[in-house]
């Protein structure tokens, strides 16, 4: 615990966490739903990191458990039930759901374990097309309730869930299931002889994932007020999670969240660009890959190690 | 005679499909690289070659040509600015090289997909055929251009099969596929056949992109869903084996073309999708893969 406090990472945390919280004091509401929508994608990048840098499986589908999460609970709240009990319902089918994927897909190694995440988002993205009737198809559907309709509240609701989840991730990723991960990532065999159960541990992980994207889409439901599958399923939202947690810095947890706090803003900066904005966000992600393959977050660190 | 509208139709997608993935298996059973920009190659080398024949009236087959040209250019592009120096990286760790190979390709194709939407708009074009003209098989209406490009593709996939089986350069491939260490100590340049095999591969993508125009049309939001369905493909017949792909893209085309025509054309691409699922589980290494 006296490690924890004593860091300096902590205590820049704690003052970065501060100077966010008092941000609706000095800036527009325009900025403040940027940032918004920019920590619901944090989580998505944090939950996404534990099971790619920890347990190294490239999961090419949050968007199919966060889509679950999403799409259960407007359903739900169509049918006149309360917000909390759409997001509880909507984390259960969202764990449901990444249960039925996992277990058999974890079975499987490397590029296929990716292929089958992709090929769940594609068939989910169908399914809804399908069944228009209900989900209002490719136009998408609004939801009756929202969080709140003050620009404020949605921002500090988006915050705090935001270090919430940040917190435990990052708890649970320096507990002994984040190392028996990180172990069996990097040398699977190795971690069997030793006598920990790979699998077990990796279903864990997903699992975990699977309720934090789940429940961080009930959420993105309730602010946005409508879902879609544009906005909500689309692949190349998943691209953008995957993109932000690489950026940022795997294996960090919360790398995942400045990535994306990085990512958002910086598109939304490079508006003016027009088309090219995406190409040059995509661009800059290219060269850090490339050159700071540890990521923001990972590069600092590692820097600080050595000095 | 609905039966036989299938069989045509389905021959002609199927064979632009194995032309699109067999690149797609070569570079992965040679250099163990799964390119993502995949789909990216196959609409740079479309739109180029629509640009280069129609407004700049260069003529059909010089666009082919030049589209084809663009085609092997992009591959050189993603294989010597992005695979080559993630896998020559001495930060990123060897275990982890895969992951990012696939993440630095997925960046480089989105790249490609928006810079190219910028220069030439994400409006579909569809390319003017080779040849023009309507036929008939066995009482079904078929435009010349159809039996040309599946006469296109298996030419060029049996040039492909004289190369790999015949000629020396094409054997000392074949060995790198099976043991690049033992090539190298063999006094053979295993970057001179990365090249060689990345031509291939540009190649390859480039003609199946230029038809692909001229057959169905391309846009440049079909660049990831061509990325998945060589994938889809590629996993199906089996990582890395040229046959197993070959019969695998003909399972998908005659799979699609079937749902489209016997039960509904939205529903498409689902059937393929889940025989893809249940291979995956029944059989990882897919139809005819080497574990």
């Amino acid at each position: 615990m006296k490690k924890v406090f004593g860091s300096p990472v902590f205590w820049f945390a704690v003052v970065a966490i501060l100077v966010l919280a008092l941000l609706p004091l000095w800036v527009s509401g325009y900025i403040l739903g940027i940032l918004t929508v920019a920590y619901y994608y944090g989580v998505f990048s944090m939950a996404w990191d534990l099971l790619f840098g920890f347990a190294g499986e490239v999961n090419f589908g949050p968007t199919f458990l966060i889509g679950l999460g999403a799409y259960t609970a407007a359903l739900m709240n169509n049918a006149g039930i309360g917000i909390p009990f759409c997001m509880i319902g909507g984390t259960f089918v969202a764990l449901v759901g990444g249960l039925l994927l996992a277990v058999p897909a974890l079975r499987l190694r490397g590029p296929y374990f990716g292929l089958i995440t992709l090929v769940a988002v594609l068939l989910l993205q169908n399914a809804i097309v399908i069944f228009a009737r209900f989900t209002g198809g490719e136009i998408g559907m609004t939801v009756a309730d929202v969080l709140s309709i003050d620009t404020n509240v949605n921002y500090w609701y988006a915050l705090g869930f935001m270090v919430v989840c940040g917190v435990i991730l990052f708890g649970l990723s320096r507990s002994a299931l984040g190392l028996i991960l990180q172990a069996s990532g990097q040398d699977s065999i190795e971690a069997q002889a030793l006598g920990f159960n790979v699998v077990k541990h990796k279903l864990a992980a997903f699992c975990i994932s699977a309720i934090f994207s789940g429940l961080t889409g009930t959420m993105l439901v309730f602010y946005m007020g409508a879902t879609s599958v544009d906005t909500i399923i689309d692949i190349s939202i998943g691209v953008q999670i995957i993109i932000a947690a690489v950026l940022g810095g795997r294996r960090t947890i919360l790398g995942g969240a400045i990535g994306a706090i990085f990512l958002i803003v910086a598109t939304e900066f490079l508006r003016p660009l027009g088309q090219l904005n995406t190409f040059v966000v995509s661009g800059v992600a290219l060269l850090v890959i490339l050159f700071f393959p540890d990521g923001m977050l990972g590069y600092l660190l590692r820097k600080g190690e050595r000095g | 005679m609905q039966i036989l509208q299938i069989l045509v139709d389905g021959f002609a997608i199927s064979s632009l499909y194995a032309l699109g993935a067999l690149g797609f298996t070569l570079i992965f059973g040679v250099s163990g690289v799964l390119n993502l920009a995949h789909g990216g190659i196959m609409v740079v080398a479309a739109l180029i070659g629509w640009y280069s024949a129609g407004e700049l009236g260069l003529g059909t087959y010089l666009g082919t040509l030049i589209g084809i040209l663009a085609g092997v250019i992009t591959a050189f592009i993603s294989y010597f600015c992005v695979v080559r120096p993630i896998q020559r990286s001495r930060a990123i760790p060897h275990e982890e090289t895969e992951i990012f190979v696939l993440t630095g390709t997925l960046l480089l194709g989105i790249m490609i997909q928006d810079g190219m939407a910028y220069l030439f708009s994400d409006n579909p074009i569809t390319m003017r055929p080779l040849i023009a003209g309507v036929t008939h098989i066995a009482g079904v209406r078929t435009p010349i251009n159809e039996i040309m490009i599946a006469v296109i593709c298996w030419a060029v996939i049996g040039l492909l099969w004289l190369l790999v089986n015949r000629t020396r350069i094409g054997k000392s491939l074949l060995a790198a596929s099976m043991n690049p260490r033992g090539l190298t100590l063999l006094g053979f340049e295993l970057s001179r056949i990365y090249l060689l095999v990345w031509t291939i591969y540009g190649v390859l993508a480039g003609l199946a992109g230029v038809l692909l125009a001229s057959f169905l049309g391309v846009g440049t939001n079909n660049a990831g869903q061509l990325t998945a369905s060589a994938f889809s493909i590629v996993v199906l017949g089996g990582l890395g084996s040229v046959s197993g792909s070959l019969i695998a893209a003909y399972v998908v085309g005659y799979l699609e073309t079937i749902t489209a025509y016997m039960v509904a054309p939205t529903l498409r691409p689902i059937p393929a999708l889940i025989l893809l699922i249940v291979v995956v589980y029944v059989r990882p290494q897919g139809l005819l893969g080497r574990r």
